[in-house]
């Protein structure tokens, strides 16, 4: 083999297998959206990738066996097959590729032609995307004739709640955090170091030590399953990373542009406010998505704050209640799942250097 | 440290003042979030009784919450600097970090003490008894509260419960030593071949969007994905059709309790999914790193790319290689939501953290419960000793 040809192999191989392992990422999620648009009974009975051509047996025509004048008893003879009933129902293919099948019992069953052919099942519907936003409830019609009444889900309060949540949890760090790391970057101060130092070591406490202690103060001043005490909490399980991430980036800006600031007479609050807060957008944005990623699919510190008003339930909570409650109801479930991940995806693949910068600036996190 | 116009001498004060300063400091530090927090709650109680849309009343709650927290450290700032230089000069730095050290304290560095306390006493926690007990009556207070406690019972009981000692065997089993090495290896993997392909960013970007997914969404995604049906019926999950198509039996595979403890290898494969983007992109940007030189020097030597991958990156990036590692395991010891919505923690899944959801919220053993949670906070110590060792290093102070 020589160099020219094993480099081919070589480049061959790292794309085959990343391309393999790249569509093995992306099979599931792919599952659960091809399913959010198709119809319930075909997601109950059929798998999601039948909506690619493949081939099946297609049922060309029916034969009544009583017209056509065949005993079920004996050996029957139709279109030049001779077979039992045992075999005509487990199906008998014919050598032109054809394949007769016996449907039903003896006495009303039918004889069904099929032929092996491709198909295409691209019989897709945004039905349950609006039962899953608007709560309406559909009517099926089952195989057998009868209607069975499915009842929606609302899921636009929940996302709605979401945004109430997640906005403020978001933002009130942020600005909590900027003064702060301004604060310890350039003011000096007694006990600086010694505050910094908590907030270095509180970034990896497991929140879990926080919420029995924080749900009893709660109780005692009435403050569960109210927006604020959910905002409050994310604002103080966030702040640690928080001012990490923003200290970092605003005690490297550089002094001089600082220093002639203040020898211009600014204060403080001015400096923190004209400079710093302008120049440290990026840090300031990567914290943020990074937080909003973080509140918007969390589902622990939910389910504790406010997980005893069904108002307020937030989509993580909807959907993992969905699961429990109607975990059959795939079409539902699929749609829901990608209800609850949109904005999330949106804001991750718009935003996603600043999401980056934010994973390689502070990763480890509590 | 920068000497900026207004930097703190270290003066001498009298005890009168140094008392005055610290009143002044602790005023500032808890000030804002205080009145803040009355001024929101207030808003809320008034905006409940209204009758507007709800959009409206979100909307004005967000605006009220963030544009009111802004407007006091605005009023504060304004007021300290009233004050004379030298006053100003001692109290104004409190009014950058106060609010954030007084939130910090208030929801985590004091709830990890009292959850500790609480960790000490039996199912509803430590008593409820007035302080003023404690000076009017000594021993009253403390029969009181020795009446509900239990020391370290309830640590004991953590280690040798079934269900826990099923938590501690899957939580470092399957999380922390199965887990954590596979997503580091398949992100390290993906990184490197990444870096070689022709279309890195497409498959940086596929490899890392679950990381955009709730653990909730994903369970639904993965529960799609072992959905099992009767043997007779078309399987509709895509494990079940391969599984069925191969010749096998369709199986309820997270829940197969006929090869547990082995059914958590189910779960363990979601968390790969998702966390192997995150190591990914750290290795990438490691690995992007390396000097072109040295790779050069080492391919001129004839090192194969075999060799130069373990004799050169690997030790290259292997700081980063111990930052994933270690967020991977602090990760992995908290695990929950994944389990909760996959198996509720059963069929032999329990987690630690499920075990505290469950003993504080829905058994309401609060000294139980507590004393788990302090078993995790023991458990990333080592974590938070290796972090300020890193921080000492660092020359920002």
């Amino acid at each position: 083999m020589n160099a020219r040809t094993k480099k081919t192999l070589s480049k061959f191989l790292v794309n085959g297998t990343l391309a393999i392992l790249v569509i093995l990422w992306l099979i599931p999620t792919f599952g659960v959206f091809v399913s959010s648009f198709r119809d319930r009974f075909d997601i109950q009975t059929t798998g999601w990738w039948k909506v690619f051509p493949h081939k099946e047996y297609v049922v060309t025509r029916t034969i009544d066996p009583r017209e056509a004048g065949l005993d079920p008893d004996q050996p029957m003879t139709i279109e030049g097959i001779t077979a039992t009933f045992e075999e005509m129902r487990q199906g008998i293919t014919a050598p032109d590729g054809t394949r007769l099948i016996w449907i039903g019992n003896k006495r009303i069953g039918r004889i069904e032609v099929q032929e092996y052919t491709w198909v295409l099942k691209t019989n897709l519907t945004l039905d349950n995307y609006e039962q899953v936003l608007l709560g309406k409830s559909f009517e099926y019609k089952r195989p057998d004739g009868t209607v069975e009444i499915i009842p929606g889900d609302n899921f636009s309060g929940a996302l709605f709640n979401s945004l109430a949540v997640t906005i403020p949890s978001t933002v009130i760090p942020i600005l909590i955090a900027a003064f702060a790391a301004y604060g310890f970057a350039w003011i000096d101060f007694p006990g600086r170091r010694l505050m910094f130092i908590i907030v270095v070591a509180l970034l990896v406490v497991p929140l879990q030590v926080a919420l029995v202690p924080i749900l009893r103060d709660y109780a005692k001043i009435q403050l569960n399953g109210t927006f604020l005490a959910i905002w409050l909490a994310h604002t103080g399980f966030g702040l640690p990373l928080a001012i990490y991430l923003l200290f970092n980036y605003i005690s490297s800006l550089p002094r001089e542009i600082l220093e002639s600031a203040f020898i211009d007479g600014a204060s403080h609050f001015t400096v923190f406010l004209r400079l710093i807060l302008p120049l440290s957008v990026p840090a300031l944005a990567s914290f943020a998505i990074f937080q909003f990623l973080w509140v918007w699919n969390d589902y622990l510190v939910a389910l504790i704050f406010m997980g005893g008003n069904p108002d307020f339930q937030v989509v993580t909570m909807r959907l993992a209640n969905m699961v429990g409650d109607r975990g059959q109801d795939w079409h539902l479930l699929t749609a829901g799942a990608f209800v609850s991940m949109m904005l999330p995806l949106v804001v991750f693949f718009s935003l996603q250097r600043y999401f980056v910068r934010g994973l390689m600036a502070g990763s480890v996190k509590g | 440290m920068v000497t900026l116009p207004q930097r703190a001498e270290r003066e001498k004060t009298n005890p009168v003042q140094t008392v005055l300063i610290f009143l002044g400091r602790l005023l500032l530090a808890f000030a804002i979030p205080v009145i803040a927090f009355l001024i929101l709650y207030q808003g809320f109680l008034f905006l409940r009784e209204g009758d507007a849309p709800r959009w409206v009343i979100t909307a004005v709650a967000i605006i009220w919450g963030v544009g009111g927290i802004a407007v006091l450290y605005f009023i504060f700032n304004w007021l300290v600097e009233q004050l004379p230089l030298q006053w100003r000069v001692r109290l104004q730095p409190f009014v950058f970090v106060g609010p954030a050290m007084a939130i910090l304290a208030w929801y985590l560095a004091l709830p990890a003490v009292r959850t500790f306390w609480i960790s000490l006493f039996g199912r509803s926690g430590p008593p409820s008894v007035e302080l003023s007990l404690l000076f009017t009556s000594p021993q009253e207070y403390f029969a009181i509260l020795s009446a509900q406690f239990v020391g370290l019972r309830n640590y004991v009981a953590v280690f040798t419960d079934r269900l826990m000692r099923e938590a501690f065997r899957n939580n470092i089993l399957f999380w922390i030593l199965i887990a954590t090495p596979l997503t580091v290896v398949t992100g390290l993997l993906i990184a490197v071949l990444a870096d070689r392909s022709g279309f890195e960013r497409t498959a940086k970007s596929i490899i890392f969007m679950p990381m955009a997914i709730s653990f909730v969404g994903a369970g639904v995604i993965w529960n799609f994905v072992y959905e099992v049906k009767p043997v007779n019926v078309e399987q509709i999950g895509l494990l079940n059709a391969i599984v069925v198509a191969l010749g096998g039996q369709p199986q309820a595979w997270p829940a197969l309790t006929s090869i547990s403890p082995w059914n958590n290898l189910f779960l363990v494969v979601i968390v790969v999914w998702l966390q192997a983007g995150y190591a990914m992109v750290l290795f990438s940007a490691a690995i992007k790193g390396i000097p072109e030189e040295l790779l050069e020097a080492a391919r001129v030597d004839g090192a194969n790319e075999i060799q130069i991958f373990f004799r050169i990156m690997i030790p290259y990036i292997m700081g980063t290689i111990i930052t994933v590692t270690t967020t991977l395991v602090i990760f992995t010891l908290k695990i929950f939501d994944v389990v909760w919505v996959m198996t509720g923690g059963q069929f032999g899944t329990e987690v630690i953290a499920t075990q505290f959801y469950r003993q504080s919220f829905v058994a309401r053993n609060a000294g139980y419960g507590s004393a788990i949670a302090i078993v995790l906070l023991i458990a990333v110590i080592p974590v938070m000793i290796y972090n300020l060792r890193q921080f000492r290093r660092q020359e920002a102070f």
